[in-house]
């Protein structure tokens, strides 16, 4: 979401934010199915819902104060005034299409982004703690986030020439590596871990009841993927086309990582593992994909593919319930993708190449301090958040519910007639 | 009269209707069971997570025949059924008292 409006101009522009926008919204039913697929039959109407309920407190959050947050005037050199654009009228009433469709195309990021952490606590979280949760996040923590990291184009605080880098190349963040990828995995370890473990966790099997609603989710967030990354560009123009082809690459590429990663330690190259690797991908390439040239892509899809392969397991090794792998696959390849950058970067934006193409050691660390600031605090205000609901409503299910099925407990359905 | 229950490998069910139809049996119940045998489950890897599947798939076959009919009808379920290979199945034949088919009202081997 670089640089908002500065690019966004002519009618061939607002054309292609608005269908950008619209790929985006996507997504997150994309992703309930990749989620919902995963979970087990007794729970996969609340894995869905959980995406679905994003949609409405999300795009709430947004209008109301979300934007000005994200997209206001900064103050106090810290977020953008809240007051900025109550309910987001004047932005409607302002005539401008570019603008308008802009802050459109930012709830539909708003809304992935919260989404995409509610995979770390299948089975067991209260539906009202979570829309609750939802809301307070994108307001705390995903619009101050993308504020530093967009709020003012290049001079974002955290933007490259931004006041907290000053003249230093980077840090950059095309589509959302730290906002997004490594936003949302961090909060999914710090909610998976308040939580606690599903009953049965490492002992039991939770195999995925539904692995072609996985490979359909995978498909639809990949086309979903074209509206984000090179929707990105904010104009339909030449870093758009490179973004376009460089997600294309990275994620075919990411795919074959992940497959061999499993061919040679389980025996298997599996479907799931298909699925995974197209998203590890497409979460790679997403901070690096106008910044790369083909060789980069190949390199960042290929590892991003082997990195989530093998972070995936991490879970059982340190005990934390991640259930269907946000960490593993969001932290780990958003965190990968954003430093690749310092290593793989072409010099396509501002000349600001990586060590491997000449450009020095000092985008990695740039890179890396950026990742670091946006770890620190979603780490820290998801817990806040976290424990006050915790405290006040409750986070988890009780154990009877989470046995018998959170769906019929909280939604008072079954996604599955049994057979009589 | 007789009921032989066979449980089989799910993928030579046609190989055994075909072989019962030959036997000049004029009906069979197939439903799909599950269940372990000396064979025991088979492991299953998700995102790298190993897991024991106990029960495996299977196919129930209930056949209700004649007394002297029973040990033709289960040669034939087991030539038809048998691969060689653990998993195979088991094939057993119990009396039943009385059979009733429901659209007559017949009762003994005139249901059959």
């Amino acid at each position: 979401m670089e640089d908002a409006m500065a690019y966004a101009d002519g009618v061939g522009a607002v054309a292609w934010l608005l269908v950008s926008a619209s790929l985006v919204l996507l997504m997150t039913p994309a992703l309930a199915f990749f989620y919902g697929g995963m979970s087990r039959s007794k729970s996969v109407l609340n894995m869905m819902m959980m995406s679905f309920g994003a949609m409405g407190v999300g795009v709430l959050a947004w209008v109301l104060v979300g934007y000005s947050i994200s997209a206001g005037d900064t103050m106090n050199d810290i977020i953008g005034d809240p007051g900025y654009d109550f309910g987001m009228i004047a932005t409607m009433e302002s005539g401008d299409a570019a603008g308008i469709i802009s802050a459109g195309f930012g709830a539909t990021f708003a809304i992935i982004t919260v989404a995409l952490i509610s995979g770390a606590v299948a089975d067991r979280m209260k539906f009202g703690a979570w829309m609750l949760f939802a809301f307070v996040w994108v307001i705390l923590v995903y619009a101050p986030v993308s504020h530093w990291v967009w709020g003012d184009g290049f001079a974002a605080l955290l933007g490259p020439d931004g006041p907290w880098f000053g003249d230093l190349p980077g840090p950059y963040d095309f589509a959302g590596g730290t906002v997004v990828h490594i936003n949302a995995g961090v909060a999914a370890l710090v909610l998976a871990l308040l939580l606690g473990v599903r009953k049965g966790f490492g002992k039991e099997p939770f195999k995925p009841h539904n692995l072609p609603f996985v490979m359909l989710g995978a498909a639809l967030l990949w086309f979903g993927w074209f509206g984000f990354n090179a929707g990105s560009a904010f104009a339909a123009d030449g870093y758009a086309a490179i973004a376009w082809v460089n997600t294309t690459v990275a994620t075919g590429i990411a795919m074959l990582g992940w497959l061999l990663t499993e061919k040679i330690r389980d025996g298997k190259a599996t479907s799931l593992g298909a699925a995974s690797g197209v998203v590890a991908g497409l979460v790679a390439i997403t901070p690096s994909c106008a910044s790369v040239d083909t060789w980069g892509a190949i390199i960042i899809g290929f590892l991003a593919g082997v990195f989530s392969a093998l972070a995936v397991g991490l879970k059982y090794k340190l005990g934390y319930d991640d259930s269907l792998d946000v960490v593993g696959v969001h932290l780990v390849s958003g965190l990968w993708g954003t430093l690749a950058i310092g290593l793989v970067a072409s010099g396509t934006i501002n000349g600001d190449a990586g060590l491997f193409y000449g450009g020095g050691i000092t985008l990695l660390g740039v890179q890396a301090l950026a990742a670091l600031v946006v770890i620190v605090y979603s780490a820290i205000a998801t817990l806040i958040i976290g424990l006050a609901i915790k405290y006040t409503i409750g986070l988890r299910v009780t154990e009877e519910v989470e046995v018998s099925g959170i769906d019929l407990a909280e939604h008072g359905e079954s996604a599955y007639e049994e057979a009589v | 009269m007789k009921l032989v229950t066979a449980i089989i490998q799910p993928h030579r069910v046609d190989e055994v209707r075909a072989a019962l139809e030959a036997a000049g049996v004029k009906g069979v119940t197939v439903s799909e069971a599950a269940g372990y045998g000396r064979q025991k489950g088979h492991t299953e890897v998700y995102r790298g997570a190993e897991y024991t599947v106990d029960l495996v798939p299977k196919t129930r076959l209930e056949v209700l025949v004649d007394d002297a009919d029973a040990p033709t009808v289960t040669e034939a379920i087991v030539s038809a059924a048998q691969t060689g290979k653990i998993g195979d199945g088991k094939v057993w034949v119990v009396p039943v008292d009385d059979v009733a088919r429901v659209r007559t009202g017949e009762h003994g081997a005139d249901a059959l």
